[in-house]
């Protein structure tokens, strides 16, 4: 199996495709840490207009902490739209190669054949937030130093410098079940067609609907809500609130692994029937 | 003696939706046989190697190889067959070298260098081990192809249209390559065809399926003796020729007629017989072209002769 997963991976990053999502990352998280190295003050100043006046805040606000959390905010959304790009292509690359055929004729069972080609598309999922905790916060900790974070949500918190570097270690933890469960469902669509360009689009088209499903206000869809998968991606940001809501991540956690598992099993059951016709 | 069967169809049936593919197939393949699978375009050919090779399902029927249900021993089994599918094709952003190694890994083997290169030099490639196959023609990945399915040292050797694509001088280099693989290293070949006169020249036994059911199945040599030859006299004067044999004895044994050629179905010693008859009722005869092949036996199987 190891030697099945080498040459899974080997054959991922032999592809262009596949450094498109490294490229994206490594652009604009420079891109934004540039911007706020010269706009962060007006950053800081307009998201504590409230409270400045009865509070005074010291020290370095304008840190890597607040750079990684901001960064990791706002492309944790986008993110997915770099998974399913090398997801979509692990199996139905090689229907629309035709090299299905070279793999299925070889003395090697489709289990094992599918199972290192999940595991492989899981591994570059995790290189990929791997590649982006590193430019976020590594490369902002460089140049922006450390300090306080400020986080804004319902309220505003404060955490300790020695305090942020955990949360952020289980936050990224926490992301790799979301985007794996990203590559899953793509992986599954990819089983299912002989062109990548279907599981792309199906896969973003699903989580762009259950994204709008989940935020939208409406009494009736709230009975539909936890049955989506997307309403339990996010849940990393809960690392960075005070006290730790652990019930609500543990049940996060295990309703996005067992969609990990059960976008496998589903695949494995058709593509071990699957006749293979390209 | 042909005893060990080393491929064993029974009813084999295949049906996509309406379609039926394969209906009802039995052949047999025996260990040494260099056996030749023929049948006109979408008779069913492919779709009975992919069966062969697991890629599908059959719909009923069952398959052994090596005296073992195929469902049941797919690894087993596969291990000791190399195949080619249609056309071969590989990951063109990889070089022949990689693609070769990769499959040979995927096989369980451990893949050295010198195995690769030998198997390389094998096909006429192994000047080429480090070109990426974006850069190669279609023979030269028909070559490739060959070099993949031997590189696991296979006891049985599928090969779906394997010279498709080679020039005249790639083909005789792949049909010398099948027949000392059959005679040198006693492997058993299962070779499926377009090119008749390829599978008469190199194939011992042979099927003909059309519509997915067998036709004929035998020896080549056999078959094609029980045929009488078919005789082509190009004449001077083909509705003449035509008025003189349709009230003649020679009416049964005619054929066909295109242009100022006459053809008749008969035997050796018929030939001269004919000619005589055609000249003393002054008719000229320009050329006689007798032709018995693997051709014109396989056409009259699977379409049929057009009388008068």
């Amino acid at each position: 199996m190891v030697t099945l997963i080498g040459i899974e991976l080997s054959k991922i990053f032999r592809k262009w495709r596949t450094y498109i999502g490294f490229i994206a990352i490594g652009a604009i998280v420079p891109i934004v840490q540039i911007a706020l190295f010269y706009e962060g003050d007006s950053y800081i100043n307009m998201a504590l207009r409230n409270v400045k006046e009865n509070f005074v805040f010291v020290g370095n606000l304008m840190n890597g902490y607040l750079i990684g959390h901001f960064i990791l905010q706002a492309l944790y959304i986008h993110i997915p739209f770099l998974i399913v790009l090398v997801g979509g292509d692990l199996l139905a690359g090689e229907a629309t190669s035709g090299t299905y055929r070279m793999l299925i004729t070889r003395p090697i069972s489709r289990v094992s054949l599918l199972t290192s080609k999940y595991i492989a598309g899981i591994i570059y999922t995790n290189m990929l937030l791997l590649f982006l905790a590193i430019l976020s916060v590594g490369l902002s900790l460089l140049i922006f130093g450390d300090g306080e974070l400020l986080v804004f949500r319902n309220k505003i918190y404060i955490f300790a410098a020695n305090d942020v570097l955990w949360r952020f270690v289980l936050a990224y933890g926490f992301a790799t079940l979301s985007l794996s469960t990203v590559l899953g469902l793509s992986f599954l669509f990819s089983s299912l067609v002989e062109n990548a360009i279907g599981p792309i689009v199906a896969t973003m088209a699903v989580i762009i609907i259950f994204v709008i499903l989940s935020a939208l206000p409406i009494e009736a869809l709230s009975a539909i809500k936890p049955y989506l998968f997307t309403n339990y991606m996010a849940e990393w940001r809960s690392f960075f609130t005070d006290p730790i809501e652990y019930g609500k991540i543990y049940t996060a956690a295990g309703v996005l692994l067992a969609h990990i598992i059960g976008f496998y099993l589903i695949t494995l059951f058709l593509f071990t029937r699957k006749d293979i016709l390209s | 003696m042909q005893t060990e069967k080393v491929i064993e169809v029974k009813g084999l049936t295949k049906k996509f939706k309406n379609l039926t593919a394969v209906n009802n197939l039995d052949l047999n393949v025996y260990r040494g046989d260099v056996f030749g699978f023929l049948g006109p375009n979408g008779a069913g050919k492919s779709t009975t190697i992919r069966m062969l090779l697991s890629l599908i399902k059959p719909t009923s029927g069952t398959i052994k190889i090596f005296d073992k249900p195929l469902n049941k021993n797919r690894i087993e089994i596969l291990s000791k067959v190399g195949a080619i599918v249609e056309k071969p094709d590989f990951y063109l952003y990889l070089t022949a070298y990689k693609n070769l190694e990769i499959l040979g890994k995927v096989s369980g083997l451990e893949v050295s260098k010198n195995m690769i290169m030998e198997m390389l030099e094998v096909v006429g490639l192994k000047e080429r081990y480090n070109s990426k196959v974006k850069t190669f023609s279609h023979g030269m990945k028909q070559r490739l192809g060959i070099a993949q399915a031997l590189l696991h040292d296979p006891e049985l050797i599928i090969l779906d249209e394997p010279t498709t694509g080679l020039d005249p001088q790639g083909m005789k280099e792949i049909r010398d390559l099948i027949s000392q693989l059959s005679k040198e290293q006693g492997k058993t070949i299962f070779l499926s065809s377009h090119i008749l006169r390829e599978v008469e020249l190199i194939t011992n036994r042979m099927i003909i399926i059309n519509r997915g059911t067998t036709q004929i199945e035998g020896k080549v040599e056999e078959l094609l003796n029980k045929e009488k030859l078919s005789v082509t006299f190009e004449v001077g004067d083909i509705q003449g020729a035509i008025r003189i044999i349709k009230d003649s004895l020679w009416a049964p044994y005619f054929k066909s007629k295109e242009k100022n050629e006459i053809t008749f179905e008969i035997d050796q010693p018929q030939i001269s017989e004919l000619n005589s008859y055609l000249i003393r009722n002054n008719i000229e005869v320009s050329a006689v072209i007798p032709k018995r092949s693997l051709e014109e036996f396989f056409l009259k199987i699977t379409e049929g002769s057009e009388i008068w």
